[in-house]
């Protein structure tokens, strides 16, 4: 547990501030992250929980650059997280979204294929024997050449978990996975990350699902106004929150 | 039917009245039939199909490369704007600017007259006066079509550790491209029909054709109804194919 995977330091964005063409004014500036320290260590699952608005999906964001950081490092096993070499650092850092984002004029297998094909991460035969395990792995084998739009949402989400596994990351990041799903389909997702939790991968999930949290992961962040306010294993967090802030999210979550 | 038009001529040469069905007749054959004169019709559309082939290839290209440029040069980050891609940018807005605000006969002539004075090929001086003026307008049909693509899809392809230019090409583009096909069938359209313009500088396509037998006969009405007639058959039948390849291409939304 000693595997340093992700170096945080300092990480700080601001929106606004930038004055638009024609405008006459920036616009207002808005400090969503107000430095954030943490380390990740390889094998962690780590659930970030917060009040909606209080960075935890900027955070995360920042973290592979799809949100480019105001200030502060990143390092990514040992190696600054920035512009020079964003790409590799991605193949080796998945991402789940909130709303799948599946190639939808892609079939499901040609989706799990497409990156490790065209980056030429293995041959043919090897990327097509993974996606096949994988669409395995995740039940929806039955479901290989069909098209995104003709799946539940549920098991959209199951084919972009399993779209970031196909590229053998080293950490996964799931931003709200369960968020735009039907309360039905919720189980099955969570069931399926539960599952890549004991494997031993590390993930970072920014979640409304508290027995998820509880559960599954072995770090429970609670960040609020830019920062974070407790970074303790779900046991201790749930049942002995310290923070005035957590108390009162906690009795209005459950 | 050649001794009828004999017999109807010598009617008409001994100052006899023509009955109105005889009129037509004789009006008919002249227009199309007396000495082959249907081939030039024909000749006529091979012509047209060719300029708007060209013409089309070309506006598309110029509109593909005009509307990327635009795009990727709005798209990059506030503060970090790349002058290379602002130059083109530049470029490709003066263009749009240009032949969006000048009328398409005025480009023809300065083509033709101007540019091109020496050329006596003007067929293909058409054809390219043609392409460029649809570049203009493809460039803003494809570029409205890259902007309606989810930002998730270019998230997703990023995450996956593609570059920008990779997710644009093999993500982006193709759900674009399936977006705007009924505005490019449109604009395709549009460019058949406008190819009659370039009868003014001398190009020997369809409308060409029926001015030359008109001015040899002194009859409108069959030359130029025949050439509306036939017009009108081509874009039906490309109105027809264009709807089968968009219902083809439509199948992952099914």
């Amino acid at each position: 547990m000693t595997d340093k995977i992700l170096e945080v330091r300092g990480l700080t964005k601001t929106y606004g501030g930038e004055t638009k063409k024609g405008a006459k004014q920036p616009t207002p500036i808005l400090d969503v992250l107000k430095g954030i320290d943490i380390d990740i260590y390889r094998g962690d699952v780590v659930c970030l929980i917060g009040p909606s608005g209080c960075g935890k999906s900027t955070f995360l964001r920042c973290l592979n650059r799809l949100e480019i950081p105001t200030s502060g490092s990143i390092k990514f096993e040992g190696v600054e997280v920035d512009d020079s070499h964003i790409d590799a650092v991605r193949q080796k850092m998945g991402m789940v979204f909130q709303h799948f984002n599946l190639f939808p004029h892609l079939t499901v297998k040609q989706n799990l294929e497409l990156a490790p094909t065209l980056l030429k991460l293995k041959d043919k035969e090897a990327i097509s024997a993974k996606a096949d395990e994988l669409l395995a792995r995740v039940g929806l084998s039955d479901k290989a050449d069909a098209y995104p739009k003709s799946l539940s949402g549920g098991q959209q989400q199951r084919i972009a978990i399993a779209r970031a596994l196909a590229m053998d990351p080293d950490v996964i990041l799931f931003d709200e996975p369960t968020s735009a799903l039907d309360p039905e389909m919720v189980g099955e997702v969570l069931e399926l990350m539960k599952e890549l939790a004991h494997t031993g991968i590390t993930m970072l999930v920014v979640t409304h699902e508290m027995g998820f949290a509880r559960e599954v992961s072995n770090r429970v962040i609670f960040i609020d106004d830019g920062k974070i306010q407790e970074d303790e294993p779900p046991q201790e967090l749930f049942s002995n929150p310290k923070h005035p802030r957590l108390k009162a999210f906690l009795s209005k979550m459950l | 039917m050649a001794a009828q038009y004999e017999l109807l001529k010598e009617l008409l040469n001994s100052g006899t009245k023509l009955g109105f069905g005889q009129e037509m007749f004789y009006k008919f054959y002249q227009a199309f039939i007396l000495k082959d004169r249907w081939m030039q019709y024909i000749q006529g559309v091979g012509t047209t199909l060719l300029v708007t082939a060209i013409a089309l290839t070309l506006g598309i290209v110029l509109g593909s490369v005009v509307a990327l440029v635009r795009v990727a040069h709005d798209q990059q980050r506030p503060n970090h704007k790349n002058p290379v891609l602002g130059f083109f940018n530049a470029v490709c807005q003066v263009y749009t600017t240009i032949i969006r605000g000048t009328p398409m006969m005025v480009q023809l002539l300065i083509m033709s007259m101007v540019i091109f004075a020496n050329s006596r090929n003007f067929t293909v001086v058409g054809a390219l006066a043609l392409g460029i003026n649809s570049g203009a307008y493809v460039s803003e049909i494809i570029r409205g079509g890259l902007m309606a693509v989810d930002p998730g899809q270019m998230e997703a392809g990023r995450s996956l550790g593609l570059n920008y230019m990779t997710t644009m090409v093999v993500i982006i583009i193709p759900q674009a491209i399936r977006a705007v096909l009924p505005a490019l069938g449109n604009e395709f359209i549009v460019l058949l029909k406008d190819t009659s313009l370039i009868t003014v500088i001398g190009g020997k396509e369809l409308l060409y054709a029926a001015q030359g037998i008109m001015n040899r006969t002194y009859e409108a009405m069959f030359p130029l109804c025949g050439v509306a007639i036939i017009y009108l058959i081509l874009v039906m039948l490309f109105t027809r194919l264009l709807a089968k390849f968009e219902r083809r291409l439509a199948q992952s939304d099914r």
